[in-house]
């Protein structure tokens, strides 16, 4: 029974699906300067809301069309991927390495500990995390690490929530238990037995907090709280896309695509991983 | 009779009970150990009896020190251990070891039984010759060398349960609590397993505290029992004497309810004073 | 024989990767007779029990056999007709009776709601009908039961109140699933005492399921030993014991606890006996076609 269920996980669509995706979606990003069809920046009148290939009225190399200011749609949204993989990594990260030590001290410890982390962690949910997101960034600046920071200081306590509540079920366990009469002290427990179970939910949840970073970034984008305007993002585009819909539907359409498959490609893609992980419980 | 290994004195443990916890604020004690007198001969095999409610798995837990006593003493080998903190423990954790009632939630899944086994070795100072020593482990239980590189999942229940003890037993410890370790396991795993402890006791001349529900399979592999109930000892004494001539009530209570394997019309009929 | 309360014909099941967890097993419960089902894990008994309920799990498929009921051949019901006379004429002691329970809700009107609803009795026949059963039970202080939850009741009790709940409505057969392994042994004592002490007085037959061959050798008057959804030997109880025929049913008997004969028990069951059983596992599936078991 086992077996099949190794097997059954081993060939999921979905892990190669959502996987596939986020690979071509980060090479494109990564070599962005050597495959970006057009400067992503250029302005050309003469090219203004050229539609995409397959209509009317298309030029060649400007696959998905161009937008209000002649700028190649394509290019902007390949070099828009490298803004939203940078805060992807690195807020969720930043979130998970906080969140998952915190979560897994307030779990395994108990006591004191998890009071205090507990009560730390209701009092930060309290707020309503958009708004405090826009906010810190106020206060912070407008800028790649502004974003990056207000992301893992808003998010960590996903992680933090889900791991103590793992952390403790294993506690519980036997095993724990057994590596106190094997020798070992609190933290090496914490990590060797500890952890080590918890590790396949850190995974999902960290893919689907990339996820989570690639919206909240382009929601800060949208409302132009994120960086230099410049810069080409996923949020800028849709927002700049927004104002000429009714002329030019590719300028909202493609990045709204380009991000939705980002961010169900990351959930999915942590899903499967635990899945993956998974067989070897229960 | 030799000196005791355990030499145990008004034992009394209290532990918190969540059933009467109030929302706010810490649960109130409730006393599981009630002061408990006995001594554990070197080199015996000890039953220790009761039904759930008894306090038996609690006494086996302070015994190896996962609890600490809220009075009273426990002296190992002539040391109070009864108050020692998890660091002045460790150098002792090598003799006081622990075989687990439910082999699947004491195997980590995530390691190999390598690792499982190994673990206790490399915390104690064993950690040279490593493979060795665990091919001696699993040897010694009568499992297959290539388990090492196996997951729990991939045992069947005996079988985890042989790994159980070869953890145990690979630090060659001088004491080992077997907590119900058979009550999970079908008839016919339960008498391997059985005469397994029960041949390794003897080669390793350990000391056992054997934790059971169930006084019948008591007889064949502990030289003395105690019969314990709510907290308190009921009775104690040589095996074959407690089986044959039970001094109390209860005693006689818990063995006439036993069910054997053997045709008796009478034993479902109820009691003649029932009606009274 | 005339009808038997419970007849099962050659019945086999299979999981969805085709893997037979029951093997053409026959077995039959005259009116008024306990007949165990005993088995280690993995046997299927609890499968059997389930499916004489009609409550198998949706992955277990019966791909061949009959079960009658009464004489009523349940395969040829429509589901609702058969659902229906199940409902009607058995019932089920369970194995843990804090499960059984709905934690939420109190003892009186979980006992009621199976009369009122099922059998379409009044509240009020509902109610003095179980208080009587709570009498049969040795219950003492039915008030107090019935106002309780289940979480406020100690284990034994919990077991009564499922034994009163199961006889009430004069089933002509219950499906009883290990209904004392998780109890301490002297309340097993008590409980056995009392499933046999209600069940000589309704004339109920029994389907005992039970990993225990000293509760089989106490409850039962017939057996039927199992071994991976095979009845490998089924005899009169006290047959079964004097003379067991099949070397699995003597290595179990043998591997079984005496506290009376320490060194004669206890005995780990042969390879040469499970590599028998292997064997004679492998040629029944050989010479089995679904629809000619």
């Amino acid at each position: 029974m086992d077996d099949a269920r190794i097997s059954r996980s081993g060939s999921s669509p979905r892990l190669w699906l959502a996987g596939g995706w986020l690979l071509l979606a980060l090479l494109a990003a990564v070599l962005a300067p050597l495959i970006a069809p057009q400067d992503p920046l250029a302005q050309d009148l003469m090219l203004e809301r050229l539609p995409p290939f397959w209509l009317d009225g298309a030029e060649p190399g400007y696959w998905l069309g161009t937008d209000s200011l002649g700028r190649d749609l394509l290019s902007r949204l390949i070099f828009g991927g490298r803004i939203a993989f940078i805060v992807a990594f690195a807020a969720a990260s930043a979130a998970c390495v906080v969140g998952s030590a915190l979560g897994l001290i307030a779990g395994y410890f108990g006591g004191w500990a998890d009071r205090i982390i507990s009560r730390i962690v209701d009092i930060w949910m309290a707020f309503p995390p958009v708004l405090f997101a826009i906010l810190l960034v106020a206060v912070l600046g407008t800028g790649l690490s502004s974003v990056i920071i207000a992301i893992a200081v808003i998010d960590w306590t996903r992680f933090c929530r889900v791991i103590r509540a793992e952390a403790m079920g294993q506690a519980r366990m036997d095993y724990v238990e057994s590596a106190r009469i094997a020798g070992y002290g609190r933290i090496g427990i914490m990590l060797r037995e500890v952890l080590p179970n918890v590790l396949p939910s850190i995974v999902a949840l960290l893919s689907l907090e990339m996820g989570i970073a690639v919206i909240v970034e382009a929601i800060l984008s949208f409302v132009n709280l994120s960086i230099s305007t410049d810069d080409p993002t996923w949020g800028g585009i849709i927002a700049e896309g927004r104002l000429s819909i009714h002329q030019a539907w590719w300028v909202l359409v493609f990045p709204l695509i380009t991000l939705i498959l980002t961010v169900l490609s990351f959930s999915q893609f942590g899903e499967a991983l635990k899945a993956r992980f998974d067989p070897v419980l229960r | 009779m030799a000196e005791p290994l355990f030499s145990v004195r008004g034992l009394k443990v209290a532990l918190p009970d969540m059933t009467r916890k109030p929302l706010i604020g810490r649960a109130p004690l409730a006393e599981i150990l009630k002061g408990l007198d006995f001594d554990l001969p070197k080199g015996s095999v000890t039953g220790i009896v009761g039904e759930s409610g008894s306090g038996k798995s609690t006494l086996g837990r302070t015994l190896v020190r996962l609890l600490e006593p809220s009075a009273g003493s426990i002296s190992f080998e002539g040391r109070d251990i009864s108050n020692l903190s998890e660091a002045e423990l460790r150098p002792l954790r090598r003799d006081l070891q622990m075989i687990f009632q439910d082999p699947m939630s004491s195997l980590n899944p995530r390691h190999t039984i390598f690792n499982i086994i190994a673990a206790p070795l490399r915390q104690n100072g064993l950690g040279d010759r490593l493979k060795e020593r665990v091919a001696e482990a699993l040897q010694r239980v009568g499992l297959p060398q290539n388990f090492a590189s196996r997951y729990r999942h991939q045992l069947s229940g005996g079988q985890r349960q042989r790994v159980g003890i070869a953890r145990a037993l690979a630090l060659s410890p001088k004491f080992v609590l077997a907590d119900e370790i058979v009550s999970g396991l079908d008839v016919s795993t339960q008498a391997q397993i059985l005469t397994l402890l029960e041949k390794l006791a003897a080669e390793m001349g350990l000391t056992v505290a054997f934790i059971s529900h169930d006084l019948s399979v008591i007889r064949r592999l502990c030289q003395q029992v105690i019969v314990m109930r709510e907290g308190r000892i009921v009775e104690a004494s040589a095996t074959d004497a407690l089986f044959e001539n039970p001094k109390q009530a209860y005693t006689r209570d818990l063995l006439a309810a036993i069910p054997l394997p053997e045709i008796d019309p009478d034993w479902l009929r109820p009691p003649e004073k029932a009606s009274a | 024989m005339s009808a038997a309360c419970l007849d099962i014909r050659s019945l086999s099941a299979v999981l969805p990767n085709g893997q037979r967890v029951l093997r053409s097993v026959s077995l039959s419960v005259q009116p008024g007779e306990v007949r165990a089902l005993v088995g280690e894990s993995g046997a299927g008994k609890t499968m059997i029990g389930k499916a004489v309920l009609g409550v198998l799990p949706t992955s277990v498929r019966v791909v061949d056999g009959d079960m009658l009921l009464e004489g009523e051949d349940l395969g040829a019901l429509q589901p609702k007709a058969r659902r229906n006379l199940i409902g009607a004429r058995t019932a089920l002691i369970p194995q843990d009776p804090l499960t059984a329970l709905n934690p939420s809700r109190r003892i009186g009107p979980q006992m009621t709601d199976r009369l009122v609803r099922i059998l379409g009795w009044s509240g009020e026949r509902a109610d003095s009908r179980i208080r009587q059963l709570l009498d049969e039970v040795q219950i003492r202080d039915p008030e107090r039961v019935l106002k309780s939850y289940p979480h406020e009741l100690s284990g034994g009790m919990r077991q009564r109140v499922l034994i009163a709940a199961a006889f009430a409505a004069e089933p002509r057969l219950i499906v009883a699933d290990e209904p004392t392994t998780a109890l301490d042994v002297t309340v097993q004592k008590q409980i056995l005492r009392l499933i046999a002490q209600l069940q000589r007085d309704h004339g109920t037959a029994i389907l005992f399921v039970t990993h225990d061959l000293g509760v089989v050798a106490k409850i039962s008057q017939k057996v039927s030993v199992l071994y991976a959804g095979k009845v490998v030997e089924e005899a009169d109880t006290a047959e079964l014991f004097a003379a067991p025929r099949h070397p699995y049913t003597r290595a179990l008997i043998a591997a079984t606890p005496r506290y009376t004969d320490p060194y004669a028990s206890l005995k780990p069951v042969d390879e040469t006996v499970l590599a028998g059983l292997a064997a004679e596992i492998a040629a029944a599936d050989q010479s089995w076609r679904p629809g000619h078991g």
